[in-house]
């Protein structure tokens, strides 16, 4: 793999840029491979990589039904945060956190991480005692995370509106969280996975997985049967789907997430704000586009696609707290199939079927947690053994009744 | 936007009902395992096409009433009323 640098930019400049190279292999698919990922998002390829990096697993295959990152990963607000409530939950997700904020130079590919602070706003006096507690419980997690008065957050965000029809009474930063640039970071882990020998294999769905006495075989695809020691399925919305061709339920619902961004304004936004209260999150993209988000269409959907009523309620909050945007005009809106559980924590780690793992459950909030999911994924496929920092994570909570229950962090409700 | 004929009321927007999950659960006894018990209260079929499932119209008449829907297409096929029987629906299996 060529890396990136300024000698390489000004040795492409002199020759017109003619002759820079694909960024990942398009091979052929193979009869037989160590471990096979169902699912070319950011989870499945930043698994693929941290095994053949960290776990020296050369002969890796990640099946793609569609293109890469064209599913969630491609689909999401971009944000990276660690403000998680529970001690297993802040510990896992600031690991993620803390790989993001290396990873432009582990994949010598700019993902555009920009730390610009994530608040969360309080509209009532009883909403802010909760903050208060939240904050707290993140700070003893020893993540950063302030309080803010309603002058420090017109300071920071000089365009809210504090009097809206619900006033900021206050609120919470944690100011490493931030956003980044989400195709940047898949485009990237399959980059350095396909320079590691990881096959990358799109247009590849898997209709079915082999199981023989209680372990799996391999995989039944549109390309062909493959062979595989080990399994991992990241399929986002789809985890249900590939959980009953393997013969077991998980508690999942999927449903539709939209999000929408308006056509491109100079900047204004440089923080992102989010209400959990009047149900949205906002932040404005390097290319100026303001990026919008809020609950989600709160039915089984495999559509991909939204509703109007929720994209109303959105913009509705959105122009609530920040009235200069009502002229702006939405350029684009989209969805992406979440899977909920029932304590909004993902579920991770090994399956009832052997030599079969899963990462998936991870709702409305996967993307944040992408090089984090990889890195332990990859080390619970190559040690059959969960990492530590998601032994709580397993299918088997359910059955023991130890929920983690984030149902408030990710934002706003869903 | 879903358009949800409600057995009493008629045909309404979805903004005046509440979904209520998956339909036909039934509830084991108390000596079931752990495991069974879990099942029960957490797992959920999600089907990639023809659900049966619940809604609440809380606008409304304030009755539950079950759906049969498609996911991927949201096309209602039958409304039926709380109690019956799972009604037998040929579609073409959507994946």
């Amino acid at each position: 793999m060529k890396g990136y640098s300024a000698f390489a930019l000004i040795r492409n400049a002199v020759s017109d840029h003619r002759h820079w190279k694909p960024l990942w292999r398009s091979p052929e698919i193979k009869k037989s491979y160590d471990v096979v990922i169902i699912g070319a998002g950011g989870h499945g390829l930043a698994t693929a990589y941290y095994l053949a990096r960290k776990h020296g697993v050369r002969n890796i295959a990640v099946l793609e039904k569609g293109y890469i990152g064209g599913g969630n990963t491609g689909r999401n607000t971009q944000v990276t945060r660690s403000n998680y409530y529970w001690p297993q939950s802040a510990a896992f997700f600031d690991h993620s956190l803390k790989l993001y904020e290396h990873l432009g130079h582990e994949l010598n590919f700019n993902v555009m991480m920009s730390q610009r602070g994530v608040l969360t706003l309080a509209h009532s006096h009883h909403e802010l005692e909760g903050l208060r507690r939240w904050a707290n419980a993140i700070r003893i997690s020893d993540i950063d995370s302030e309080l803010m008065t309603p002058a420090q957050i017109k300071k920071l965000v000089p365009l809210i509106n504090l009097d809206a029809r619900f006033p900021v009474c206050g609120g919470f930063i944690q100011r490493r969280g931030g956003i980044s640039r989400h195709d940047a970071v898949a485009w990237s882990y399959a980059r350095a996975a396909s320079a590691l020998g990881v096959d990358i294999v799109q247009q590849c769905e898997v209709t079915d997985i082999d199981i023989a006495n209680g372990a799996v075989t391999g995989v039944k695809t549109i390309q062909g049967n493959i062979h595989a020691e080990r399994v991992g399925i990241a399929v986002a919305g789809h985890t249900s789907v590939l959980a009953a061709k393997a013969g077991f339920r998980v508690p999942i619902t999927s449903m539709g997430l939209q999000a929408m961004v308006s056509e491109p304004i100079k900047p204004c936004l440089d923080t992102m704000v989010l209400s959990p209260v009047i149900h949205m999150y906002v932040s404005q993209s390097d290319r100026g586009e303001i990026v919008l988000g809020g609950g989600a269409d709160v039915y089984t959907s495999y559509a991909q696609r939204g509703g109007i009523p929720v994209m109303e309620e959105n913009v509705a909050a959105l122009l609530e707290l920040f009235p200069a945007f009502s002229r702006i005009r939405l350029m684009r809106q989209w969805s992406g199939i979440v899977d909920i559980t029932p304590d909004t924590t993902p579920i991770m780690g090994k399956t009832p079927v052997q030599n079969l793992y899963i990462s998936g459950g991870w709702g409305t909030g996967g993307y944040k947690a992408i090089p984090a999911g990889g890195d332990t994924m990859a080390h619970t496929i190559a040690t059959d053994e969960p990492h530590s920092l998601i032994v709580d994570f397993g299918l088997e909570r359910f059955e023991r009744g130890a929920l983690i229950d984030e149902g408030s962090a990710s934002g706003v409700a869903h | 936007m879903l358009r949800i004929p409600c057995p009493w009321c008629g045909t309404r927007d979805e903004i005046e009902f509440r979904f209520g999950g998956e339909s036909h659960i039934v509830r084991p006894g108390l000596d079931v395992s752990d495991a069974e018990w879990a099942d029960y209260l957490f797992n959920k079929e999600n089907p990639k096409g023809l659900q049966y499932e619940r809604w609440y119209h809380t606008y409304g008449c304030s009755q539950w009433f079950n759906v049969a829907r498609d996911t991927v297409t949201h096309e209602i096929h039958v409304v039926y009323k709380m109690g019956e029987a799972k009604p037998d629906i040929a579609i073409t299996v959507c994946d």
